[in-house]
């Protein structure tokens, strides 16, 4: 499956170890750099980190998303829910135990969710091991619905307990406190653990099918993290999440650092946020890079060359020996678990997980404009599209608010249309990047640097 | 009489809510299976259009009370407006297709690239709604509100459960069949609706029979918007008005019109109703129900509620997969691209 309808290779490039970073490639990251660094003139420099920090975790996503849709042709919309299971594992990683809880009830908790698994393990297993008749229905409802209340006179006796515990502060079982770094890879296993499910049950089928499939998964797993209390607070949100990075009010309180901001004469708590924000981004860059060399070593590799096989022509691909199926199951999971890492890390920049924050337009459809802007099946072009779709997608608002305010100018005070149109200046943006895709996918369907 | 109470209290929360709500889904899972049966791509942008024409509505309903109306008899003004609303959605989506769809039918695309361009609609269609109404419940309902309400009904009949029927609730399954009967008359009756079908079966024995491929597409957009219409003022009426919960609804409509079958409207119709039964049904607390069934000294502890009720996605999507599984077809055999 190929992004492009029209899609004509280049006959120059036909080579696959062809250079996917080329001079074009290099023009428009100048140009997006660019704009971050107006930004810093026009605005401040502490907004243009801001960006550029989320720009990073944001190009991470469209690297997986990429990897997904570029390299096999699947349609996942359900980014949102691997992005919140990586803010999940954040919590869980990092915050320290709540002792109490885990006295209160947290064996039971586990001991449920166990029973809850090994429910579905049994009844899926009495599915496959039994002949299929009456006989294997029945046994299989049995299971389930034994299983089903067994589960919840464990499970329900435990979190009503351990939420009981201080609901005001705590009230769930903590993470374990470890570094926050290490919920980075465990948010991929964790959205890796889910693609492998979602892969299982819906792969295969047709592409239509997984969009939905997944579009449902995320809302689940949203609503999840809203109303499982024990887990991760819900909607009461887990906030100060340990940093990887100082915290500006030791730098500011760090007599070296003071000395060195005084030498090159900045203003010490400008210059400690700077700072901060600066750790954060070489960190992320750090993890960047070595996702893209990655995926561009795979792009290139053997696999990378059977995988576009396997998407241009699954019919063929199969006939040559390839395990089409298993395939998809394994790019996908690897797509979801860089996703699931961006999540955690979007959750370690912001110290917090807020579950009401996750929206699908913003986590799930923003990262397809992203990756069909920059230009699917090309790393970097996912990249350079993460970055300028979330500069787009942060500037359009003053700039929709700015030219409201010039059509009202002429407007008086009080007018109700005035007001109106000032205060809805903000879903501007929606327009905005609802209008850049479709623009790029019908003039230029094979995004800003198309694939080689 | 315990037995009888029992009925009326399942009647009055699951029956009726799940009837009236069934109803809603199987309009806009019909919206949904036509432009799947026609144009052969899954319209992700099919919440934001109900979300649309909705929007019309209320805005000419609003401008019907400040004229002062206040419903037509027991019904509520919105019905007025409907036929407004459903012209401006029809120009919206018609206008949308000469911008956007009708460039790939030309290239015959690949659905998916479809599913990515109503994915950009969608963004459009959200933007323009959240701009002009705004993100917040809006209610838009007048006119009399019960058709029985629960004080009356215990009045009438002295039985200790009340049963309310509200005019919305009524409406939406009178409206509903009225829907469904015109456009499957439509269908099977006009040779437009003949056309389209056999559009939908052989698309190139059909152009070589000498329909019209753009009238075709034409008309099925039109029916979209009317049903799309029709399915948001009838579930605003009934709940409320809100951009975000009509967009979220895109997952039970598509879930009950892959249940039913994609490309087959009776299979959406039945679809819907299996998807709000199975929703209403496993978040409903049976507490009640049960302790008016059981014998003395049995009454059950706990609530009896198999999911709480912020897990509804969790049904449509537990049922989707299960078609999916067993049956990828749907219930009633639907088209697999």
């Amino acid at each position: 499956m190929s992004t492009a309808p029209d899609q004509t290779r280049p006959a120059t490039s036909g080579l696959p170890a062809a250079q996917s970073f080329d001079r074009r490639a290099a023009l428009l990251f100048a140009l997006v750099a660019l704009l971050f660094i107006g930004t810093g003139f026009m605005q401040s420099w502490n907004t243009t980190l801001t960006i550029l920090n989320m720009g990073l975790v944001s190009a991470i996503m469209a690297l997986g998303v990429n990897m997904q849709w570029g390299y096999a042709g699947l349609f996942n919309v359900g980014i949102m829910g691997f992005v919140a299971l990586g803010g999940l594992a954040a919590v869980l990683v990092s915050m320290p135990p709540v002792g109490e809880a885990w006295a209160a009830g947290g064996l039971r908790v586990l001991l449920g969710l166990v029973l809850g698994a090994a429910t579905i393990v049994a009844a899926i297993l009495a599915y496959m091991r039994l002949p299929v008749g009456r006989m294997r229905t029945l046994a299989m409802l049995v299971i389930l619905v034994g299983g089903f209340i067994l589960y919840r006179r464990v499970f329900d006796a435990g979190v009503a307990a351990v939420e009981a515990i201080d609901p005001a502060t705590t009230g769930y079982l903590g993470g374990l406190g470890l570094p926050i770094i290490l919920a980075w890879p465990v948010g991929g296993l964790l959205a890796a653990g889910a693609a492998w499910i979602i892969g299982k049950t819906a792969l295969g089928l047709r592409s239509d099918y997984l969009a939905i499939a997944t579009l449902g998964i995320s809302e689940i797993i949203i609503a999840v993290l809203k109303n499982e209390d024990w887990l991760a607070r819900g909607v009461k949100n887990v906030t100060g999440l340990p940093r990887p990075v100082p915290y500006e009010i030791d730098l500011q309180a760090n007599e070296r650092f003071l000395a060195f901001a005084d030498r090159i004469g900045a203003d010490p708590v400008t210059f400690s946020s700077i700072t901060v924000k600066l750790s954060y981004a070489a960190l992320f860059v750090v993890v960047l890079l070595t996702l893209i060399w990655l995926s561009e070593k795979a792009w290139n590799s053997p696999w990378g060359r059977m995988m576009r096989a396997i998407r241009d022509n699954e019919v063929s691909a199969s006939a040559m020996g390839k395990d089409v199926k298993a395939r998809h199951l394994q790019v996908f999971i690897l797509g979801s678990a860089i996703v699931g890492m961006a999540g955690a890390m979007m959750t370690t920049l912001d110290s917090q997980l807020v579950p009401g924050t996750y929206q699908p337009l913003r986590f799930t459809f923003l990262v397809w404009v992203m990756v069909i802007v920059g230009g699917s099946g090309n790393n970097w072009g996912a990249v350079l599209g993460g970055f300028l779709i979330w500069w787009l997608w942060i500037q359009v608002e003053p700039l929709g608010t700015l030219l409201m305010q010039g059509i009202t100018a002429g407007m008086s005070e009080d007018a109700w249309l005035r007001n109106h149109l000032l205060d809805s200046a903000a879903y501007m943006r929606l327009f905005t990047m609802g209008v850049i895709l479709l623009l790029v996918l019908r003039f230029s369907p094979r995004g800003l640097i198309p694939e080689r | 009489m315990d037995f009888l109470n029992a009925f009326v209290a399942l009647l009055n929360f699951v029956i009726i809510p799940a009837t009236a709500y069934g109803a809603q889904l199987a309009l806009g899972a019909l919206g949904v299976t036509l432009i799947y049966g026609i144009l052969r791509f899954s319209n992700f942008a099919h919440g934001d259009t109900m979300a649309f024409g909705t929007m019309v509505v209320i805005l000419c309903t609003w401008g019907l009370q400040a004229l002062g109306m206040d419903g037509i008899g027991p019904l509520p003004t919105a019905l007025l407006a409907l036929p407004v609303g459903i012209a401006a959605t029809g120009l919206l989506v018609i206008g949308t297709d000469r911008a956007v769809y009708r460039f790939y039918r030309t290239q015959k695309a690949k659905p998916v690239i479809y599913v990515i361009a109503s994915l950009g609609v969608m963004f459009i269609m959200n933007g323009i709604v959240r701009f002009i109404i705004g993100v917040d419940d809006q209610r838009f309902g007048d006119g009399e509100r019960f058709i029985i309400s629960a004080r009356t009904f215990r009045e009438m009949t002295g039985l200790e459960e009340g049963l309310a029927f509200r005019t919305s609730q009524g409406l939406t399954i009178a409206v509903a069949v009225i829907a469904v009967v015109l456009l499957f008359w439509f269908l099977n009756r006009t040779r437009t609706g003949k056309s389209m079908r056999a559009f939908s079966d052989n698309e190139d024995l059909a152009l070589l029979s000498g329909i019209n491929p753009e009238r075709v597409v034409m008309i099925t957009w039109l029916i979209v918007a009317a049903l799309a219409t029709t399915a948001g003022v009838l579930y605003g009426l009934d709940k409320s008005f809100k951009p975000f919960t009509y967009f979220q609804l895109l997952l039970p409509i598509f879930a009950a019109a892959i249940v039913g079958g994609l490309g087959n409207p009776v299979g959406a119709i039945l679809g819907g109703f299996v998807i709000a039964f199975s929703e209403v049904g496993v978040t409903y607390a049976f507490r009640k129900v049960v302790t008016y069934l059981a014998p003395g000294g049995w009454e059950p502890e706990g609530l009896l509620q198999l999911l709480s009720t912020d897990y509804k996605f969790a049904v449509s999507f537990g049922i989707l997969l299960i078609v999916l599984l067993f049956r990828p077809t749907g219930i009633m055999k639907g088209k697999s691209v």
